[in-house]
């Protein structure tokens, strides 16, 4: 399956992870102290820069994972313009894009293991609650079963319609969920015939 | 145990199988994603507990870089996005679905289409309209008539979960684990 870092080797690859989120975590608490539109343009101007450090092909990809907030950016936008509010809608739109801008760079920049790992690393305090071996395994089990079941889903669907004639609706959900609960029930028994999740 | 964290980890992934399958008509040319209907499903048919964490583990793995939310969105960034608000409530909305669920005697049907609009309607749109009130710099008020537009979608939803609900319970009543 395809992640969200980027296939671009960028310098920020080769931090470390927990490093990146630390300093998100700053950068993001320090946009929402800042209230003036200039400097919240400097900020985004800032992003920009970290972002073009990466090279062109980079900074598209990061462009282009920005697009999802359009329609928020266009509510708020003629909002301010109805209400004449214009920096005050300036610096909302600067933070809402820089924060989230900022928060994908780490994403690009992490590959999935490294992010799982700080992960169970943050989740050592809960260990008598939840052994780490365990939340590794459930990670694993969620990525091995997406594909599986994405094939699954086609699977009821073509034969949904080698039946009926007319679309199929919600009633492919059924076969979905039971396929799913059959499929825990295995993989449950399978654990345990080979020791246990722990 | 073993059995929990399965059925935890199957749950996750069929909340992001229904968030990338392309749009099923889900009703009568209605092209809506089935990603909150995942939701609700996880706690009408694992209950609280389970369903709360199969959300969370879902949640895990998105900020970690999988784009499993609907349209393809992921990564740490849609946590800082408007949406957040929803995001913070997911797991809320499964456990509420769910702790309704269990402590209801209705039929199926009505249980878990009332437990998907208290848990996956209700309390879900107070988290994320405080989410995006705070986001976009807006007064409640106007981030609930921003959020408004997802409700009709929604409510089909929350049907559509008691009908599957509904559905497992009589070909399979003990799949119903919130009700075991």
């Amino acid at each position: 399956m395809l992640t969200l870092t980027s296939p671009v080797e960028t310098w920020a690859h080769r931090l470390p992870a927990g490093a990146k989120l630390a300093a998100l975590a700053l950068a993001t608490t320090g946009l929402f102290l800042l209230a003036s539109p200039w400097a919240l343009a400097g900020a985004a101007l800032a992003t920009v820069a970290l972002y073009l450090t990466g090279g062109g092909r980079f900074a598209r990809t990061g462009a282009r994972h920005l697009w999802p907030l359009w329609p928020f950016v266009a509510v708020v936008g003629l909002w301010h313009l109805w209400t004449a509010d214009l920096s005050g809608g300036a610096a909302i739109l600067l933070r809402m894009v820089t924060a989230v801008a900022l928060a994908n760079f780490v994403t690009m920049t992490t590959r999935l293991s490294e992010m799982l790992a700080v992960f169970e690393h943050l989740a050592r305090p809960l260990s008598p609650l939840l052994p780490p071996r365990r939340l590794a395994l459930a990670f694993a089990l969620v990525i091995r079963f997406i594909p599986v079941m994405l094939d699954r889903m086609a699977q009821i669907e073509a034969s949904w319609r080698a039946r009926a004639p007319r679309r199929p609706r919600w009633r492919v959900l059924v076969p979905a969920v039971l396929a799913a609960l059959d499929d825990a029930d295995r993989v449950a028994e399978a654990l345990r015939a080979r020791g246990g999740a722990d | 145990m073993e059995r929990n964290l399965t059925h935890i980890a199957l749950f996750a992934a069929l909340i992001a199988v229904l968030g990338l399958i392309p749009k099923i008509d889900l009703a009568a040319g209605v092209p809506i994603t089935a990603q909150s209907l995942g939701i609700m499903l996880c706690g009408t048919v694992l209950g609280a507990r389970r369903g709360a964490l199969a959300v969370l583990l879902f949640l895990a793995l998105v900020a970690a870089g999988l784009p499993l939310l609907s349209g393809g969105r992921g990564g740490i960034g849609v946590f800082a996005g408007p949406s957040v608000g929803f995001l913070v409530g997911f797991p809320v909305a499964a456990f509420v679905t769910g702790w309704f669920m269990e402590r209801t005697t209705l039929s199926p049907m009505v249980a878990a289409t009332a437990a998907s609009v208290i848990g996956g309607i209700g309390v879900l749109y107070v988290f994320g309209i405080i989410g995006m009130s705070v986001m976009l710099g807006k007064t409640l008020g106007e981030a609930a008539f921003l959020s408004a537009a997802f409700l009709p979608g929604d409510a089909v939803k929350a049907v559509i979960a008691g009908l599957v609900t509904q559905s497992l319970a009589r070909m399979r009543p003990a799949s119903l684990l919130s009700r075991a």
